[in-house]
């Protein structure tokens, strides 16, 4: 009973109807910017989510700042801009591919690389050390000590 | 030998790149706008909410803008270091209300001092966004030309007074 009583508060709480703000919108290609782009900007304060994720007071600041933006008339690339000329390219989750941004893009490459380089170095050595490291004499005498072995076993079956 | 010095160069590369992780600071987004003009605004006074003021109107000497507000716990953490600061009179300090209730603003710039020469009110939080925003407190250093020229993010310590911002001010009072 105080389970029941306890998830219906639950469910009734505020957090739980703490949604997102609804945007009225006439043209459905703008709706269908403003939620790529929300989902696209960094909320710089809680700076793991999307501004579309968070509610902290900046993101709700920002998305007010993209709709108005929209509705003006402004492309998804004019928006990115503004957001940019003031955040820096630390506010796009896709930022562009420049100078600055180039190990984020080409360093999980660059990792790649290094590790099919040292793969391969690897099971060379590996194969190399193989081959010659046993003698012609060792052989036989592993094959003398695997007889023998063999021999031991079938011995215990008899008994 | 080779063998047993890989690893040491690997370990020591690791832990280089690790400490300078420790080092940084996530919250330090260096600005895009340092050494550009800083953004126009023209906002209403605290004091006197009819009158209006306008960034140009500091066009020739050096000023301080810093965003506070006061619902922010650090503004109130930084705030005798500016008490301190304005004392000195080296300086104009431009306070930006950010997205505050003039009333509490009022009462806490009574009740703490007030190191400001003047305090605009930006309600909506819209020229913040200009000014690219995102923790109060915020400090920006300008020059003589409007140009931001250093922006600090977070509480001013008086550490940061001493060993950045008076230097600067200094050096950028000299510029013509």
């Amino acid at each position: 009973m105080k389970f029941l009583r306890i998830l219906v508060l639950l469910t009734f709480s505020l957090n739980s109807i703490a949604a997102v703000e609804y945007k009225k919108f006439d043209d459905a290609e703008k709706e269908k910017v403003y939620n790529v782009l929300i989902n696209e900007l960094r909320c710089l304060v809680c700076q793991n989510q999307t501004i579309a994720d968070s509610n902290a007071e900046l993101a709700q600041d920002l998305r007010r700042q993209v709709y108005e933006m929209l509705l003006q008339g402004k492309t998804k690339d004019e928006i990115a801009e503004f957001m940019t000329q003031r955040y820096g390219d630390f506010v796009l989750y896709n930022p562009p591919f420049k100078v600055k941004t180039g190990l984020l893009w080409l360093g999980p490459i660059v990792f790649l690389l290094i590790g099919l380089v040292v793969l391969v170095l690897f099971t060379r050595r590996k194969g190399v050390v193989e081959k010659t490291n046993i003698s012609e004499d060792e052989r036989v005498k592993s094959e003398e000590k695997k007889a023998k072995v063999r021999g031991l076993l079938n011995k215990g079956d008899e008994l | 030998m080779l063998k047993y010095l890989t690893p040491l160069a690997l370990f020591i590369v690791m832990a280089v790149f690790l400490a300078l992780g420790l080092k940084l600071n996530p919250r330090d987004i260096p600005s895009p706008l340092i050494n550009l003009p800083a953004p126009n605004f023209a906002l209403p006074v605290l004091s006197n909410a009819s009158q209006t003021l306008k960034n140009d109107e500091f066009l020739g000497e050096v000023w301080l803008l810093n965003v506070w507000a006061s619902w922010c716990v650090s503004c109130r953490a930084e705030h005798p270091v500016f008490n301190q600061l304005a004392r000195k009179k080296l300086v104009t300090i431009v306070g930006l209300n950010y997205k505050d209730e003039p009333i509490a603003a009022k009462q806490w710039l009574s009740q703490l001092g007030n190191p400001y020469n003047v305090s605009v009110m930006d309600l909506e939080g819209r020229t913040g966004i200009d000014y690219g925003v995102y923790g109060v407190p915020e400090t920006f250093v300008i020059d003589k030309k409007g140009i931001i020229r250093y922006k600090h993010t977070g509480p001013v310590t008086m550490q940061d007074v001493q060993e950045i911002l008076l230097p600067l001010i200094t050096k950028l009072k000299a510029e013509v």
